[in-house]
């Protein structure tokens, strides 16, 4: 490594530093003062709103402008954004120093630029007018760093993994050789083992090049090991510092530990309180017969039924006039789902459980075996949910998807969980039980797309149960969640098991498959994987087509 | 979708070529095959062509799932010449306003052959070409601006991605009782629904990258290109190759007496 090669840690600079995004009465953030001592590594906490990821953005350089507040899910607005204060780094305005720092957001699927491992990689360098001859050692090195140097330079991006997407976008980050890292919650759309993957991988690169780390996070769990100094922000106002507390992690965490919990932080060793199910001396794994549960009437009953199913996201394919079937990415799968109990589906990344769900939802076509409704469940409606109608669906089998604005259909909180009785023509009665019961009764005339992470969770939930299915789906409920939304969406769903509804859900939440118990169903590691596996012999190439 | 936009394992002779040479050579193909509609030229700058498949590791199968729209289009554009120009010579096929006569058919069967001809380039030039060099291409030996070529290099990413968020919404949409059935106007509603979602989504997923690729860096006045497009020895055989097929056409419709200008017929 040459001089200009190594990494300068860099220093934070915060006096009075305030934000308002364009078109926004209230400042995202007021009066920050803050320092930062280079080679730090920052937790940063704080309720929604109190402006974790406004600050981050400020910090990569890329606030302002057309791009403001377009994170943050409002609409532009011919108003502009205000700053107050200042923000630094080294002395200097972030925008001002492109490549000192570098930004990891949320969705992996946009952190990824070009289809080429190893362009992508190059990509930052690239812009950093970084001579050709030193950006590929840079990309070897830091593909080394996170633990992808296994793979080929032209390895496809779009074959890897969540936590491998991460790694990559981190990757591309080390490239760039900045002196702060700065990470808006990387893990909370990961599965628990891409959280591990791309943890260790910061921590190491932290190690070798001595940079800054500010990283933003639910979990303190996760990152309270690795960072030395945990500062807690609240939403800033005219009397009140924007920093709430400041210090090294357990003697925050003591402090501040009531108030994070309130908070809906995920405290290391705290398990948000959640309702008992009635039936909870039933042990979690028993499969469904003989276990009786509430006193519900007809709990227990068979409901729909899986048989050697089959499942792909893939139509079949026409070929030479013949309808090819896909290839399944998982097949043989037996399950019942019964009133009044859980069915929990598990495994590891890419063995299908989505699509298993999405398949008994009555949403996907199976590609083998059947998937079948009882008389009970049906009601006069035939044997197969993949042909039932929309509103015979709705008022049969609920799901609800892991993004809940894919499922939004209306402009307004109030009509969206109307839309469902209206088409219906009945149940409008249960909307203001729902908009209770999951605190949305203030938010009835807020545009459903301007609500928080959690809330929008609470909508979808509430606005799929408005129809009154009898079995309801959920495809990872729990994923990037406060511990708040977290336990009040566990204690809901065992109310609604012990009424009598069917619960299944796609989730890597042990925690949360325990309060709801029931059964597991373990779907096994995929058969055909194109998403590359750790090392290993065969170059994952050959199986494309 | 996604996977499409890739090269995989295609290592054949072509693909090391620079794509801006195989790309002027296409340009080269069309102008020249535009100029007359004769088989002749056509048959002729075709035979050559399926002779460049292996070289380009196409095989058939993969020209029909990729090229099928362009092959059906010719096909129809030949057939609807037979039975539609003025018949001359003698009458093979005649179904009342429908027919056929040699005129007519060899006129068509031009027309088939000619779109075929035009269409193929193309095709073969997607297939052993990653966007990727293409873009590089465009960028260092065209000179055109880079942020507008890297920029369309990355939406087209999200393109693929669009295609799996379509069926995502589609599927949620239904969860929520959007069913794509009843009246035309139901279903349009429906479908401008899902639409609508879909635009909300691509304009977050484009956001957010933006917000990815500015914080990389992009957007500057300079930048190195890790990737240098350069050209080789190979490339001129590309062109001298491209310039040899559309000489080949050119005199053999000449000689054979079938090339006829179609810009020039009127005079």
């Amino acid at each position: 490594m040459t001089s200009s090669d190594t990494v300068r840690p860099a220093a934070v600079t915060a006096r009075g530093w305030g934000w308002r995004h364009a078109g926004r009465t209230q400042p995202a953030v007021h009066g920050l003062d803050l320092d930062i001592q280079p080679g730090e590594r920052v937790l940063l906490l704080g309720p929604s709103g109190a402006g974790k990821s406004t600050l981050l953005h400020a910090l990569a350089g890329v606030l302002g402008d057309s791009d403001a507040g377009a994170h943050h899910g409002d609409t532009a607005d011919a108003e502009d954004s205000d700053e107050a204060g200042a923000l630094l780094i080294d002395g200097a305005p972030p925008r001002a120093q492109r490549g000192r720092a570098g930004l990891m957001q949320q969705d992996p699927e946009t952190q990824v630029v070009l289809s080429r491992l190893g362009d992508d990689v190059a990509f930052g360098a690239e812009n950093l007018s970084v001579p050709r001859v030193d950006i590929w050692k840079r990309v070897g090195e830091a593909l080394d760093d996170v633990g992808l140097a296994h793979l080929p330079l032209d390895h496809p991006t779009s074959a890897l993994s969540g936590g491998q997407k991460q790694r990559l976008a981190l990757a591309g980050i080390l490239a760039m050789r900045p002196g702060l890292l700065l990470l808006d919650e990387p893990t909370a759309n990961l599965d628990p083992a891409g959280v591990l993957e791309v943890r260790d991988a910061v921590g190491r690169c932290l190690d070798k090049t001595g940079a800054t780390l500010v990283v933003v996070e639910h979990r303190v769990g996760v990152w309270k090991d690795l960072v030395d100094r945990i500062v807690v922000l609240q939403p800033g106002s005219a009397t009140d510092s924007a920093v709430l507390l400041d210090g090294a992690p357990d003697q925050v965490l003591a402090q501040a530990r009531d108030m994070l919990v309130a908070a809906g932080v995920w405290v290391p060793g705290y398990v948000p309180a959640t309702r008992t199910r009635s039936g909870a001396a039933a042990p979690a794994g028993v499969t469904g017969s003989g276990v009786s549960g509430s006193g519900v009437p007809g709990s227990g009953n068979l409901l729909l039924a899986a048989e050697a199913l089959a499942v792909s996201r893939e139509r079949p394919r026409r070929r030479r006039f013949k309808a090819v079937p896909p290839v399944p990415v998982q097949s043989g799968i037996t399950a019942q789902v019964r009133a009044g109990r859980a069915l929990t589906i598990t495994g590891p990344n890419g063995s299908g459980k989505s699509t298993f769900a999405l398949t008994i939802a009555g949403l996907l076509q199976p590609v083998a075996g059947k998937v079948s409704a009882t008389v009970d469940l049906s009601d006069g409606a035939g044997i197969d949910p993949y042909k039932w109608k929309a509103e015979q669906l709705i008022s049969r089998i609920g799901t609800v998807f892991q993004e809940p604005e894919h499922q939004f259909v209306t402009g307004r909180v109030l009509d969206e969980l109307m839309f469902g009785p209206r088409h219906l023509g009945h149940g409008e009665e249960r909307v203001d039980e729902l908009l209770e019961r999951l605190r949305l009764t203030k938010l009835v005339d807020a545009n459903p797309y301007t609500l928080s992470g959690g809330e929008k969770r609470r909508l979808s939930v509430a606005t799929v149960l408005a129809a009154h299915p009898r079995v309801l789906i959920l495809d990872e409920p729990t994923f990037g969640q406060d511990a708040n939304t977290w336990a009040e969406l566990a204690s809901f769903l065992s109310e609604l098991l012990d009424a009598g509804t069917a619960v299944v859900s796609v989730t890597h939440d042990q925690e949360f498959s325990d309060v709801l118990g029931g059964t597991e169903l373990k779907l096994g590691a995929p058969e055909l994987n194109l998403a590359a596996r750790e090392p290993g012999p065969r170059n994952p190439e050959v199986a494309a087509p | 979708m996604r996977e499409a936009l890739t090269l995989h394992a295609n290592h054949a002779l072509l693909t090391r070529a620079n794509p801006l040479a195989k790309f002027g050579v296409v340009m080269l193909m069309t102008v020249v095959l535009a100029l007359s509609i004769d088989w002749v030229s056509a048959s002729v700058a075709l035979a050559f062509e399926l002779l460049l498949f292996p070289l380009a590791g196409l095989t058939v199968a993969l020209l029909w799932q990729r090229g099928w729209p362009l092959i059906v289009a010719a096909a129809l554009g030949g057939w609807s010449t037979s039975i539609l120009a003025p018949d001359t010579g003698k009458i093979l096929v005649d179904v009342g306003i429908w027919s056929i006569s040699e005129g007519s058919l060899e006129l068509g069967l031009g027309f088939l052959l000619r779109g075929l001809a035009i269409a193929l380039p193309a095709v073969l030039l997607m297939s052993c070409t990653d966007p990727t060099d293409l873009a590089d291409a465009l960028a260092q030996k065209a000179k055109l601006p880079h942020r507008f070529v890297l920029g369309t290099l990355a939406a087209m990413r999200l393109v693929g991605l669009m295609a799996e968020e379509w069926q995502t919404i589609g599927m949620a949409r239904r969860a929520r009782g959007v069913g794509s059935h009843g009246t035309p106007a139901q279903r349009l509603r429906a479908t401008l629904g899902q639409s609508f979602g879909l635009l909300v989504q691509a304009i977050r997923r484009a956001s957010r990258l933006a917000v990815t690729m500015e914080a990389r860096g992009f957007g500057g006045a300079q930048r190195t290109w890790a990737r240098e497009s350069t050209y080789s020895a190979l490339d001129i055989w590309v062109v001298l190759g491209g310039l040899l097929i559309a000489a080949a056409a050119v005199s053999a419709a000449v000689g054979a007496g079938t090339w006829n200008m179609v810009f020039l017929e009127q005079q």
